[in-house]
């Protein structure tokens, strides 16, 4: 038996969600083979087949895949899993929306957000924000997972050759139709696969404000985030968020600016290698987690780091 | 238009839980509970469908311990007609909440299911695309916008790149995200009416679903902790840290 990735992509590229995913499948036994739902989605099928521990690539072309919908790709899956013990997905709102559906589907428990495989059917996962990890095994014969990315590696990319079989795509239901997507155009990292995070919190004031941590961000390669706190008072979108509900990260370094550090937004980020604080309020939560910590005013502090770093980089 | 609004009772968000010495689970001995935050954002929307002359009728549906009658009293409190508790003392996972929901939605026959994205005590996020595929309905997650118009829904979703729109056709599944709407607290005349809307109580037998457990939980554990750090002086003491120290930057 086998274990089966669905894939994340845009049609063009394979989100490097899917390399972390492949990742975590090499725990389970047997092949890894992986899905690639989409149109004109050649390129993805290739780079996907070239993913090291890869044995089998699985295309599907159809104009009902050209978006991610979720009653459509559920089916997909559904139809292939008889061949599959396994079937996982990187842990993001596109494996979050589908698996549920197939696993439902399938009449099988999802175990979601794994963050360690102990053997086929056992696995560890967080619970409580973060604030409980949980053992969990599984009764079902098949099992269905999504996967934490930031806890396991990125399957190393180009080394693989794994064949690629096309699939005939099934009957598309029709019940959903997608519209649009907007998305913001960013020049710097992307949140959940960032080196070094810089995260703003109520303490900014204001949308505009956050220029202080773009341009910290900027000295340090780094991506941007915030607290749900600062999302939803609009000072920026929702993708920004990192927390419970929204993006977890883990990046080497993370800097909390103005954010008191509720457990909400501990679950999010509190596996970063190193952790700084920048608050007023030095009882503020934050500075338990934070490896270093400085007490003041983020209007003054944060232009002060800028400058510091620009010069320490020379 | 009837909407269907599960609710799910859990520990209060702002209280920290405690992992039980012999790591059997958590202690929730006196906890505060309340509506999941989630739940309570499903329910203001289906008030505002219903304010707007979208909705007719709010049914708020709970499942576990005789206790989730004050969940649901607090669903009714906020503007739910009617509510039904499905009573049973077995520990329900997702997928069995799902297929009680299913049953429920069979007798009822919404023409909505608004529910919240993901409880904050398993933090699942499983229930609301689980029912939509045990149904064959569509589905629309992490919703943070719903307009409702000839026998559709236009859905604005939270997604990791930034916001997508999908149209469903009714009857649906929804799950709404936090920036759907702010939900509204129940005024005292409120609460006092709400003791006498009705509440029938059903169990997963007259439903005819087992509700049996799939994920055994073997052991629930302390999360690693974090070493407490240091506080610095002066920014050029941080970025010494971070180089020398840390080697970050």
């Amino acid at each position: 038996m086998s274990v089966l990735v669905l894939a994340q992509h845009d049609n063009r590229t394979l989100d490097k969600a899917t390399l972390h995913t492949v990742a975590a499948a090499g725990k389970l036994p047997g092949p890894i083979h992986v899905l690639v739902a989409g149109r004109d989605c050649g390129a993805v099928a290739e780079a996907a087949a070239a993913l090291e521990g890869v044995a089998k690539v699985l295309r599907v072309e159809h104009p009902a895949y050209a978006n991610p919908l979720a009653e459509d790709l559920a089916a997909l899956l559904v139809s292939l899993a008889a061949d599959y013990d396994h079937l996982l997905a990187p842990s993001t709102t596109f494996g979050k929306n589908v698996m549920p559906r197939a696993a439902a589907l399938l009449d099988v428990a999802q175990v979601s957000d794994v963050v360690e495989i102990l053997g086929p059917d056992t696995f560890k996962r967080y619970i409580y924000a973060g604030n409980a990890l949980a053992t969990v095994r599984s009764r079902d014969s098949r099992r269905v997972l999504t996967v934490r990315t930031t806890a396991f590696p990125a399957a190393a990319s180009g080394t693989g050759r794994a064949e690629i079989a096309t699939v005939a795509a099934i009957e598309p239901t029709g019940l959903a139709t997608f519209l649009g997507r907007e998305v913001a155009k960013r020049e710097r990292p992307e949140l959940t696969s960032a080196r070094i995070v810089v995260s703003g919190g109520r303490g900014l004031g204001s949308g505009e404000n956050f220029k202080l941590l773009e341009e910290l961000a900027d000295v340090l390669g780094a991506a941007v985030g915030a607290s749900r706190a600062a999302v939803d008072a609009g000072f920026v979108p929702n993708d920004y968020q990192v927390g419970q509900t929204g993006k977890i990260v883990a990046p080497e370094l993370y800097v909390a600016v103005g954010i008191s550090g509720a457990i909400q937004h501990l679950a999010g980020m509190k596996d970063s290698k190193v952790i700084v604080a920048i608050n007023k309020d030095e009882e503020a939560p934050i500075f338990q987690v934070a490896d270093y910590g400085i007490v003041g005013d983020l209007f003054k502090i944060v232009p002060e780091l800028t400058a510091e770093l620009r010069r320490a980089r020379g | 238009m009837r909407v269907l609004v599960p609710v799910k009772r859990v520990v209060d968000y702002n209280v920290k839980i405690r992992v039980k010495a012999d790591q059997s689970g958590v202690d929730v001995t006196g906890a505060k509970m309340s509506m999941n935050p989630f739940d309570e954002i499903a329910t203001e929307e289906a008030i505002r469908l219903k304010e707007r002359g979208v909705a007719s009728e709010i049914v708020a549906v709970s499942m576990g311990e005789a206790k989730c009658q004050e969940t649901l009293r607090t669903a009714l409190a906020m503007g739910a007609d009617r509510a039904i508790l499905v009573e049973t003392t077995v520990e329900l996972q997702p997928l069995a909440v799902a297929k009680l929901l299913k049953a429920i939605v069979e007798r009822e026959q919404p023409g909505l299911v608004l529910m919240g994205k993901q409880a904050i005590d398993d933090d699942s996020n499983q229930t609301a695309q689980m029912l939509a595929g045990l149904l064959g309905w569509p589905q629309a997650t992490f919703a943070s916008r719903i307009e409702i118009a000839d026998g559709a829904a236009t859905v604005a979703r939270e997604v990791d790149e930034g916001i997508e729109t999908i149209r469903v056709r009714l009857p649906a599944v929804v799950s709404v995200d936090l920036r759907l709407n702010e939900p509204r607290y129940a005024s005292l005349p409120n609460i006092m009416k709400a003791k006498k809307k009705p509440l029938d109580v059903l169990t997963p037998e007259t439903l005819g679903v087992d509700p049996a457990p799939r994920l055994d939980y073997l052991r629930v554990e302390e999360p690693p902790k974090r070493k407490a750090g240091v506080k610095v002086g002066s920014v050029q003491e941080l970025v010494a840290k971070l180089k020398s120290e840390a080697g970050v930057v």
